[in-house]
């Protein structure tokens, strides 16, 4: 049995230890906005915050994040109002939107950590988020706006 | 071409507009309609009058809007809704989008082709016209107006001599009573008047996409649904000898193993069938699935081996192949010896790998199906399934969901059939994802292709003779093994070379599929680009001229390429709306070399520059590298 949040809910878990929490997450919370993309940590598309990091929910098993804090997409923001959120909508970076969760979430804990990030930072923190709509421009231009730097 | 009526009182789509609501509807004639006033007339005659694309207003001024294509990042389910609220005059921020089931009745579902707004502009902006001109009409009727001086305007009609205005919603009752206008009756806007066509607008999905709401086939939950994962045959064709589902069973989660029955060639969109894990979690699954040891037959397509076949490929391109265009002699031109090019080509199969896998939720229940899956094409899942489980296409009810990319893939059903046939062996609603490493090995993949070009040059570098042949294993092998030529994908960028040639032979040449081949977005216009574009460089290169200037040398006056005019034939394309014209190509060449300021680019150590243009579903496309 370990004990954690999701999104300052806390939540009890007793099963296999060695399951990723991001199935966790979509089949046993219906936390869907957490996405499958690879199962490997190749794509980014589910990740979420252990503790503010952003890790990859599909290498993250169970066992780990007993009394730790899980933020997922849902939780980012209560009401889905955080800058980088107003900041996609209002780039409209998103077109099938799939691996925009993991984008957001990936760009929220760099902010955190850079408030103020430079081109080369925002790609070296990015570059394991793939989109394959290529709307990375888009994802550029909203990170700076969200933070409030020069496109 | 289209014909609208107002169906308020037919009660369609009971679940979606109010007993109240204002609907209308209209019937897209077949395609074919476009070949001529007979082809119209039969196709109308042939096919039971139902209205396809509807939208209704209620009462309160709602208006909804019903998608009938899928979205997987195109923004075909904002767009097409959009020319309809356009046309209606109608407020963005007052419509709702609703997502239709797969049915005949909305015409032509399968969002692929590049074809949604192409193929449907006319029809939704009928739709909303008509529905326009109706409020219109019944607003100059409570004025007692004249309907000319009476115009739709942002959800109210307005008549503009005397300021008054009146809301659509207040106009439902009349308007729900009315007849549709006849199409002379329809007043369009013009261009200028366009609110929304034309201009950059956000998805209507955007809010959703960024808080994690959006819903896409693998988040499609069913009460009581149950997860499972499948040991498809590695090779095509292999049959099953036995599994071991000790080690299975004993994952922590798995419930059962069930075998999925195997299909048969020709596998088309059949589900593949193999042991099957059932389990309570998507983890369970898989690991429950991990720990199968099936026994497999390997069969006819185990000798297959990626360079083995490569070389056979280009061996097979080497060879003389069906021609499928001939201009002048090129036989007799080669004769004459001198200055002659040769080379081959080759580009490697390509999974489409989709960001979100293939996936579907589906529940048998009382001889029907009902299923969320993130298609492309509806109406196809209900012709898949039906057909694996027997039963009618109207009992299987097809929810579309948000796409995580599709490219080609998610327009073949499989996967569905694999739910629904589950659901059925198990008694309970069966989701399936696959996982990537399913999507990799067991997709339909995109042809290799060989092919080899060879041409004869002038004192200038031109070619007098040009010889191109193509080899690749074809899309029609789904529902054929034993088809080994190319048929429409040959036309692909190929046939239709837009090139001014004295002598040109296009050649396809024969390759048995040893995998499940597909199309994939642009299709065989991918290898088809990369060959004919190579060649062009290299004749350029050789004959050390510049390249952009080279290319429209060869591409030559600007006209229109009609390959019926020769008497090729061109299956699928082109679109008489849309001839193929190589000003349009000119054109793109010309942008882009003046975009990318190529008159002053040099090449310089360790970087090479290159144009390529092609033109690939009615697109003309130009990219300098």
């Amino acid at each position: 049995m370990i004990q954690f949040t999701v999104n300052a809910v806390a939540r009890r878990f007793d099963g296999d230890g060695s399951m990723p929490l991001l199935w966790y997450l979509r089949d046993d919370l219906a936390l869907t906005g957490t996405k499958y993309g690879c199962g490997l940590g190749l794509c980014g598309a589910c990740t979420v915050h252990v503790n503010g990091a952003a890790v990859r929910s599909c290498q993250t098993p169970m066992s780990t994040v007993a009394g730790k804090k899980v933020t997922t997409i849902e939780g980012l923001d209560p009401q889905g109002n955080h800058p980088l959120q107003r900041a996609w909508k209002a780039q409209n970076v998103p077109q099938c939107g799939y691996c925009q969760s993991g984008q957001i979430m990936q760009a929220a804990a760099m902010l955190r950590a850079t408030p103020k990030p430079t081109d080369g930072d925002i790609d070296q923190h990015m570059q394991g988020n793939i989109c394959r709509c290529g709307t990375y421009q888009r994802i550029r231009a909203a990170i700076k706006q969200a933070a409030g730097v020069k496109a | 071409m289209t014909t609208v009526i107002n169906v308020s009182r037919r009660h369609f789509l009971g679940g979606v507009f109010s007993a109240g609501a204002f609907v209308v509807g209209v019937r897209l004639l077949p395609l074919e309609a476009l070949a001529g006033p007979q082809a119209a007339a039969s196709g109308a005659a042939a096919a039971a009058w139902e209205p396809s694309v509807y939208l209704g207003i209620e009462p309160s001024g709602a208006v909804k809007i019903v998608a009938h294509r899928s979205e997987m990042g195109t923004g075909a389910r904002t767009c097409l809704p959009m020319i309809v609220a356009d046309e209606l005059e109608a407020d963005w921020a007052r419509v709702t989008i609703v997502q239709a089931l797969g049915d005949v009745k909305y015409g032509s579902q399968n969002t692929d082709g590049s074809c949604s707004v192409r193929d449907f502009y006319q029809a939704m902006r009928s739709a909303g016209a008509a529905a326009r001109t109706t409020l219109e009409h019944a607003a100059a009727g409570k004025w007692g107006v004249a309907q000319e001086e009476c115009q739709g305007r942002q959800h109210f009609v307005v008549h503009a001599k005397t300021g008054r205005k009146l809301a659509y919603g207040e106009l439902v009752p009349l308007a729900s009573s009315a007849t549709a206008p006849n199409q002379g009756a329809v007043r369009f806007k013009t261009p200028q008047e366009f609110r929304y066509i034309g201009k950059d607008l956000p998805i209507t999905d955007l809010g959703d996409l960024v808080t994690g709401k959006g819903m896409f086939g693998i988040d499609a939950r069913m009460d009581g649904m149950v997860y499972a994962a499948i040991a498809r045959p590695p090779v095509m064709g292999a049959s099953f000898k036995s599994v071991d589902d000790t080690a299975a069973k004993q994952v922590a989660g798995v419930q059962q193993v069930v075998m999925l029955d195997l299909a048969s060639p020709p596998f088309g969109f059949k589900a593949l069938g193999g042991p099957t894990v059932i389990a309570a979690n998507s983890w369970a699954a898989i690991q429950g699935r991990n720990a199968l040891k099936v026994d497999w037959a390997a069969g006819d397509h185990a000798a297959y081996e990626s360079a083995k076949y490569r070389e056979a490929l280009l061996a097979t391109a080497a060879k003389a192949g069906r021609v499928t265009r001939q201009m002048g002699d090129v036989d007799a031109e080669f004769a004459k010896g001198g200055a002659i090019h040769e080379a081959s080509y080759y580009t490697p199969m390509l999974a489409h790998a989709p960001m979100e896998p293939p996936a579907a939720v589906a529940e048998f229940k009382d001889g029907k199906v009902v299923t969320w899956c993130n298609t492309q094409n509806p109406q196809a899942v209900q012709d898949t399934v039906a057909r694996a489980l027997g039963i009618k296409k109207e009992d299987v009810v097809c929810h579309v969901t948000l796409l995580g990319g599709g490219f080609g893939r998610k327009s073949k059903p499989d996967y569905v059939a694999e739910a629904a046939l589950l659901s059925k062996q198990v008694g309970k609603p069966v989701k399936i994802v696959w996982s990537r490493e399913d999507d990799i090995q067991f997709d339909y993949f995109h042809s290799p292709a060989a092919m080899y070009l060879k041409a004869r040059v002038d004192a200038q570098g031109r070619p007098t003779a040009w010889l191109q042949r193509t080899v690749f294993p074809p899309i029609a092998s789904q529902n054929n093994p034993d088809e080994e030529y190319g048929g429409f994908q040959v036309g692909m960028g190929w046939t239709n070379i837009p090139y001014a040639l004295p002598n040109l032979r296009v050649e396809n040449g024969p390759a048995r599929a040893h995998v499940r081949i597909g199309w994939l977005r642009s299709v065989a216009n991918i290898y088809h680009a990369f060959g004919v574009q190579s060649f062009t460089d290299e004749l350029a290169a050789a004959a050390g001229r510049d390249r952009v200037e080279y290319l429209l040398n060869l591409i030559g006056p600007p006209r229109v390429i009609d390959l019926g005019k020769e008497g090729v034939s061109q299956p699928g394309e082109p679109n008489p709306n849309f001839p193929f014209d190589t000003a349009r190509l000119r054109n793109v060449i010309e942008l882009a070399a003046e975009r990318s300021g190529w008159a002053g680019k040099k090449p310089g150590a360790g970087r090479a520059l290159g144009i390529a243009a092609h033109y690939s579903f009615l697109t003309y496309v130009a990219a300098v590298v």
